[in-house]
């Protein structure tokens, strides 16, 4: 059980589908729905890497994505953001900021998989 | 023996005749064929009212009692017309450029348009005239009675009174029909002034066949007439050079001042040059009249009887020698100096009394009622007023008359007046030549030079019939004997005139000098000395600014004007930041005005631009002629910035409603890209849980437990549903927003439509063990509305109450309440109610707090609420203050549903 990945989303359903198709693959996976307490969360579990909603509540996953880079200790964590809205602009700001991998919703499970597969370094 | 039917119907001839040439001549005006009647010749002859029946008698009768005297009622107006160039060119520019219609007008005007001046001069005028007006009536009445002396025992003519009052009712028609015909903008009679012109020729024909007559026919020639003088009491006559001095001075100032020379010199003027040629003619003519009149006199001493009326002699001479047709002549003659003097008299006071005392009084009067100044009435009431006024001015000279009595000498009457209307000289004159002369000044010089005048002339000339009694003329008021009316201050042994005159100007001069020096004159004062004493400057071509008196603000108002409200700002701060001043105005130095014209130059002109802040400066640089010139182009550039204005006006509210529009724009462009993007959000989350729990599936399903099966299945029906209902939200709102939808509307109780509301929502109600209070008493009132529309707002209200309570024992209120016109329902729940900073936001599309998706709903709720009621008539707002979330429903009433 050596890979970790924490998935930050609100939706149940997709927190429920992502971890069936994570753990089905060999991860071990965590989910965390608020965005407020997010870094928290992140910093407990120590994942290898990172799937981040964009649309929060509390707080938007671009913030969440700007202070994990300020930080030394997870600068360097994988993040696959995920959004919902799909506009270009999004993506462009998400790359900016740093995110490893940027994926817009509905996605089909075989990418979700790669991407997380190929952000951890283990494609 | 001429007898009294002749000489009325002689009289009447005459009279008649005049009427024929005013008509012809105003007729012909009207036609516009009047260029000789603009002729120098006219206007030269029309100065002869300064020779009225006082000089065409009077001279004579003076110059038989005070010898070579009689000359100086010629040699004042002489000098005046000899020296035209200096005073007179620049009245009569003056009082055309400013179009006065008298001399109290060019006063009032002088003084920034003052009232109160235009009164005080009008006033004074029509007291000074009054004994002169008087004077022609006796004069008249006198020449009648000569021929009465005549007329046998039998024959009653009628008295002196009658006779004065006849002829001064005839004078007052002739210049009603003749003097009010019209109201021009000039003020000009062409008819009266060719009858006066007629008149003046009429009177030096006698005059002159008389003194023929006498010189050649009476006295035998050059000769006799030398040994007359000779055998005469004018041969011992000595100058009194005081008086001399004196009354040259005064019939010079009368000749300038006395408001029938004004209406004649100035404003009937057609054409400035005539002066030129009136400098020489009119002299001319004055010398003639003058010619014979101490031949007249020495003979008639020599040849009539001891006590006969020495004033009478130009008749009493031909008679005396049976010349009747002569006789008759003469009468004319002196029966046309008196008519025209009292004509134009009559005609100047009238325009007085109504320009300046009438019209004000009467626009004072309807101040409250604004466009009276343009209503067809005024012209008619000024004509009113005139004839009126000229009918009372006539009237006052036949009192005077009667008061009077007739007897005082023609000379001394006419004396009288000039002193009183002198007292306009020092006025006009520091009008004219002296920036300094203030309206504050003219007023106390008018007003103390007029009170001395009444003191020391007027009323003792009154006799003793009059409010100055003997005692009072012998002690001096109260015994105070320094202030005997003709002897002020202990000075005696002055001819009473001369005394008068002497201490009226010197208080009358005193007063406007002092009050002038002491007083501030008003910007429109500036304005108007500007324009009167510089009326005849050139206009150099750089000309400094010195002593500038404008303000800086009308400076930056004009600049506005022509320069655009900003670049004017612009340049005034920068101004004012170089002269060291916080704000925006300026010092208005030279310096800065100079710099002001020369920007303002470029917008429209450089004389423009320096008559324009002249105007305002009132500095020394400007003239009438500027003004005149660039009255037109001023007129143009007003026109033209007001036009410019009202397009800028018109510019800058297009650019701010472009401005509102494009705002808008962004926003709805902001809203717009804001709320696409919402959709997608709410699009695709349902949609990635399908897509992934579908592949799961069709991938794994084999894999699965069944209840894994079934629940991944039924999170796809129910992310399905979700997907349909926001859809069909967002048709809803679209359609409700747009105004496409038409309300169902029916009368129904509120009961049954809480009641659907009720049962739509009971399954969730039930999930959530939520409480409902109900106030089912209330819920009967009738409502006319659109009962699904309605309890569509209620569903959402009451499923919103019931998704966010999370209070252990949850409950909503149902309260209602009617208020007049309208029926409140408040649902209250007592949940975490909504933070404040939320409520606004809360009735938005996509509104919702949190993006839990287990709300189940897309946002969309509240907004859909509040244009449903709307399109009800009514609203739906948040309810501060009731401990948990609380929504008002506010339905509207209406009254015939009981």
């Amino acid at each position: 059980m050596g890979r970790k990945v924490l998935l930050v989303e609100d939706e149940p359903n997709i927190v429920e589908a992502m971890g069936f198709i994570l753990s089905r693959d060999g991860w071990s996976v965590a989910s965390h729905a608020n965005g407020e307490t997010a870094m928290d969360e992140i910093r407990r579990v120590g994942p290898d890497v990172l799937v981040l909603d964009v649309m929060l509540p509390g707080r938007s996953g671009y913030e969440i994505l700007r202070e994990l880079r300020a930080d030394a200790a997870l600068a360097a964590l994988p993040v696959l953001m995920l959004t919902a809205r799909g506009q270009e602009k999004d993506r462009a700001l998400a790359e900016e900021l740093g995110a490893t991998r940027f994926m817009t919703k509905p996605f089909s499970n075989a990418d979700l998989r790669k991407a997380v597969n190929h952000i951890a370094g283990e494609d | 023996m001429v007898s009294f039917n002749l000489l009325l119907l002689v009289s009447l001839a005459y009279v008649a005749a005049l009427f024929a040439v005013a008509f012809w001549a105003d007729r012909r005006a009207r036609q516009g064929r009047s260029a000789w009647l603009r002729s120098p010749l006219i206007y030269t002859l029309s100065l002869s009212i300064y020779c009225t029946a006082w000089t065409f008698y009077g001279a004579v009768g003076y110059a038989a009692r005070s010898g070579l005297e009689y000359l100086t009622i010629y040699l004042g107006p002489t000098l005046v017309m000899v020296g035209w160039w200096w005073v007179l060119r620049k009245l009569v520019h003056v009082g055309r450029a400013q179009r006065v219609t008298s001399i109290a007008d060019l006063l009032s005007s002088r003084y920034g348009k003052s009232n109160l001046l235009g009164v005080i001069v009008t006033l004074l005028a029509v007291i000074g005239t009054t004994p002169y007006i008087a004077l022609q009536l006796q004069s008249v009445t006198l020449s009648f009675s000569v021929f009465a002396a005549e007329w046998p025992e039998g024959f009653r003519p009628p008295g002196p009174d009658a006779t004065a009052f006849w002829v001064a009712a005839g004078l007052a028609l002739f210049t009603i029909l003749f003097g009010t015909r019209s109201l021009d903008v000039n003020e000009r009679h062409s008819g009266v002034v060719t009858a006066i012109a007629v008149e003046a020729v009429v009177k030096l024909v006698a005059l002159l066949a008389v003194g023929i007559f006498v010189t050649w026919g009476v006295a035998g020639g050059v000769a006799g007439i030398a040994r007359a003088i000779e055998a005469s009491p004018i041969a011992a006559w000595q100058l009194d050079s005081a008086r001399w001095v004196s009354l040259t001075f005064l019939s010079a100032a009368a000749f300038l001042t006395l408001p029938r020379m004004f209406q004649v010199l100035v404003v009937e003027n057609a054409d400035e040059r005539q002066l030129a040629t009136a400098a020489w003619a009119f002299p001319l003519y004055l010398l003639l009249m003058s010619l014979f009149v101490i031949p007249i006199a020495v003979v008639g001493l020599g040849r009539l009887p001891e006590g006969a009326n020495p004033d009478l002699f130009v008749l009493t001479l031909p008679l005396s020698a049976d010349r009747e047709g002569l006789a008759m002549l003469s009468f004319l003659g002196g029966f046309s100096s008196a008519t025209s003097m009292v004509i134009v008299a009559a005609i100047a006071l009238s325009t007085m009394v109504s320009n300046n005392i009438v019209l004000p009084l009467w626009l004072w009067l309807r101040r409250d009622r604004p466009g009276a100044s343009q209503s067809g009435d005024l012209r008619r009431l000024v004509l009113v007023a005139r004839r009126l006024a000229i009918g009372a001015i006539l009237l006052l000279g036949y009192g005077y008359y009667r008061f009077s009595g007739g007897g005082a000498a023609l000379a001394a009457i006419g004396l009288i007046s000039f002193t009183g209307v002198a007292q306009v000289l020092p006025a006009l004159l520091g009008g004219l030549f002296w920036r300094g002369a203030t309206r504050t000044g003219a007023a106390a010089g008018l007003l103390a030079g007029f009170a001395v005048w009444a003191y020391t002339l007027y009323l003792p000339s009154l006799g003793e019939g009059g409010p100055m009694s003997a005692a009072l003329m012998e002690q001096g008021p109260l015994g105070l004997g320094w202030l005997r009316p003709q002897a002020l201050f202990g000075i005696t042994g002055l001819d009473p005139v001369v005394h008068a005159l002497f201490w009226s100007m010197v208080a009358n001069t005193g007063a406007f000098l002092l009050a002038s020096l002491l007083s501030f004159p008003t910007p429109l004062e500036r304005l108007q000395s500007a324009q009167f004493v510089h009326a005849l400057a050139q206009n150099s071509p750089a000309p400094g600014w010195i002593g500038g008196a404008g303000g800086a603000e009308d400076l930056l108002i004009l600049a506005q004007r022509i320069m655009g409200a900003s670049e004017a700002q612009a340049l005034f701060s920068a101004h004012a930041a170089r002269q060291g001043k916080q704000g925006y105005l300026p010092d208005p130095t030279a310096e800065f005005i100079e710099a002001l014209e020369r920007e303002l130059a470029g917008s429209v002109g450089a004389a423009t631009a320096h008559a324009m802040i002249g105007q305002i400066t009132g500095a020394a640089a400007v003239s009438v002629d500027d003004l005149m010139a660039v009255a037109d182009e001023t007129q143009q550039v007003l026109e033209y910035s007001a036009r410019l204005e009202a397009q800028q006006a018109e510019l800058a509210r297009t650019a701010r409603q472009l401005e509102a529009a494009n705002e808008k724009l962004t926003q709805l462009s902001l809203q717009k890209d804001a709320f696409l993007s919402q959709i997608s959000h709410e699009l695709r989350t349902p949609m990635t849980s399908i897509r992934a729990f579908s592949e799961i599936l069709a991938d794994a399903g084999a894999d699965l437990a069944p209840d894994e099966r079934q629940k991944y299945a039924s999170v796809i029906q129910d992310e399905t549903i979700r997907l349909t209902r926001l859809l069909d939200d967002l048709l809803d709102l679209s359609v409700l927003e747009n105004g496409q939808v038409s309300m169902d509307m029916r009368a129904v109780p509120l009961s049954e439509v809480l009641e659907r509301a009720l049962t739509s929502t009971a399954s969730v109600i039930a999930e959530a063990g939520v409480e409902i209070i109900r106030d089912r008493a209330s819920e009967g009132r009738l409502l006319h509305t659109d009962p699904g529309r309605l309890a569509q707002v209620f569903i959402n209200l009451i499923a919103n109450a019931v998704k966010y309570n999370d209070s252990p024992g949850p409950k909503l209120e149902i309260r209602i309440s009617e208020h007049p016109g309208c029926l409140l329902v408040d649902l209250i729940d007592n949940g975490p109610g909504i933070a404040p900073e939320a409520r606004e936001m809360i009735f938005e599309k996509f509104s919702r707090l949190s993006d839990q998706a287990a709300a189940g709903s897309a946002g969309l709720g509240l907004a859909i609420c509040r244009e449903i009621m709307e399109r009800l008539g009514g609203s739906v707002e948040y309810l501060p203050g009731q401990g948990g979330a609380a929504f008002r429903v506010r339905h509207p009433l209406r009254e015939n549903l009981a």
